[in-house]
């Protein structure tokens, strides 16, 4: 079981407290063999940018639930361009209005999942696009 | 594949002696594949490492040996040193995935340049370490970090492989964890240079300081290098920074030991040990990949799988037959090919 596991961060920026979504899906990914690198809430675009170069992450994910998600993932998209990490996927999941979606993708956001979204659909998308882009 | 890169191992490892840290994590992932450029990496980082001051810390899941590097990497960094941390956490025997879950106690050094952070799921490897984390330690000595900390995953009573690649070892209990006849075992109490009794603010810790303290002067004894293992309580968690405990006198001790290791030149004996092990992990890698290389192709691997099966044959015999074929062969390349580095 040694080689080329697909590494994930997952974590939240900003002020939200809200890690439920993150833990779930977190645990997820690493049922589905991948390694989840766990940043936890409260951080910051620089840190967890740090954290993909660092662990050579292969996809960083991030949850929102505070209505946060416009403020910080265009912040992310920017950091990622700046570091050259533009093999990394970037998902963002949690809860947010319908219309964000395309406003998010149009940022740079590789994909979305809304409240809602099936498990296996993530772990699909993910085990399809890592390491695909760039 | 979009993320393979074409850069030669030369390239990676200039880079990474340079500072690069993507090209860093890039090389120790290849560490963690185990791919077929490993050898190759390893030669060019080899000869940069082995200048720094390697700490373990090991102890059971939960007793807090990430917040106490979370301190320990403050402290260092006060002084100026550069540290890097090597965090190993379990891989599921199921799914081979992790949760590594270390990096969120180290958030505070999240954007310090003078800190490289990385963490690493043990892909079925015992010992309470990964396969490639004494590897992973070489590169980030080669780095130029003063100090690499290594922090083994939640650590039962056998998981001793950290006293092969640390300087000083770290042992982290939390109080009720039993008796003093647990701490009298064998295993993992023995290998401590330094014993922490973190959370030490909790009821219960007064009673286990005492008995961990008899349970030392039992142990005075029996160390060969006469280093009496201090006893250290701290608290490494609180809301308020003023009830932290301990992190000085942690700090203290092993430069203590250190210092210890350099006077009475203890610190050859530990540098051999580590190179013993480098060498035994490699060369049983080596081995294995050369025979089962040889066999690739042939069916035999399958026919001896069956022999066993239908109880014609046993493991060992296998084995044995295996080898006496293949070693010869080796002892041949090895007679003939007339290496520059041949001592």
């Amino acid at each position: 079981m040694n080689r080329d596991k697909i590494k994930v961060i997952v974590s939240k920026v900003g002020l939200d407290g809200h890690d439920r979504g993150a833990k779930v899906v977190a645990t997820l990914l690493k049922e589905a063999g991948m390694e989840v690198v766990y940043l936890g809430m409260y951080q910051t675009p620089e840190g967890v940018i740090r954290a993909a170069i660092d662990e050579d992450a292969d996809v960083i994910g991030l949850s929102y639930l505070s209505g946060e998600h416009l403020v910080y993932t265009p912040k992310i998209v920017n950091e990622m361009k700046k570091s050259g990490l533009n093999d990394v996927l970037l998902v963002v999941g949690g809860s947010f209005p319908p219309e964000d979606v395309p406003v998010m993708k149009e940022m740079g956001v590789d994909e979305v999942f809304r409240g809602g979204s099936l498990t296996k659909s993530i772990v699909d998308y993910i085990k399809k696009n890592a390491r695909e882009k760039g | 594949m979009a993320k393979t890169r074409s850069d030669s191992p030369e390239e990676m490892v200039q880079k990474l002696l340079a500072g690069d840290r993507r090209a860093a994590a890039r090389t120790i992932t290849l560490m963690e594949n185990q791919s077929e450029k490993n050898n190759q990496v390893m030669k060019l980082v080899y000869p940069h490492a082995g200048k720094s001051m390697v700490i373990g810390l090991t102890g059971s899941g939960g007793s807090g040996k990430s917040s106490l590097i979370n301190h320990l990497i403050r402290r260092y960094r006060d002084q100026g040193k550069r540290v890097g941390v090597v965090a190993v956490d379990p891989s599921s025997p199921f799914s081979g995935g992790a949760l590594l879950g270390d990096r969120i106690r180290f958030q505070a050094h999240s954007m310090d340049d003078g800190v490289y952070i990385r963490s690493m799921g043990s892909r079925g490897y015992l010992g309470g370490l990964a396969r490639s984390t004494s590897d992973v330690v070489r590169i980030m000595e080669a780095m130029g970090n003063d100090v690499v900390i290594v922090e083994t995953l939640g650590a039962g009573q056998d998981e001793v492989d950290i006293i092969h690649v640390a300087q000083t070892c770290v042992l982290v209990l939390t109080p009720n964890m039993g008796d003093d006849i647990q701490a009298m075992k064998a295993g993992i109490m023995e290998i401590a240079d330094i014993i922490v009794l973190n959370k030490a603010d909790l009821d219960g810790a007064i009673l286990c300081l005492r008995s961990l303290e008899a349970t030392i002067q039992f142990a005075i004894s029996q160390r060969e290098d006469g280093w009496v293992s201090p006893l250290i309580s701290t608290v490494a968690s609180a809301a308020k920074t003023e009830d932290l405990q301990g992190i000085n006198e942690l700090m203290k001790t092993i430069r203590d030991h250190q210092e210890y290791l350099h006077e009475s030149r203890a610190i050859d004996e530990v540098q051999a040990k580590r190179i013993e092990q480098e060498l035994g992990l490699v060369f049983k890698d080596e081995v294995q990949k050369f025979i089962f290389k040889g066999l690739k192709g042939t069916g035999k691997k399958r026919q001896y799988i069956k022999a066993i099966f239908e109880g014609r044959t046993d493991p060992y015999s296998v084995v044995e037959e295996v080898l006496s074929t293949f070693l010869k062969v080796g002892a041949k390349v090895n007679e003939t090919s007339g290496s520059k580095k041949h001592i």
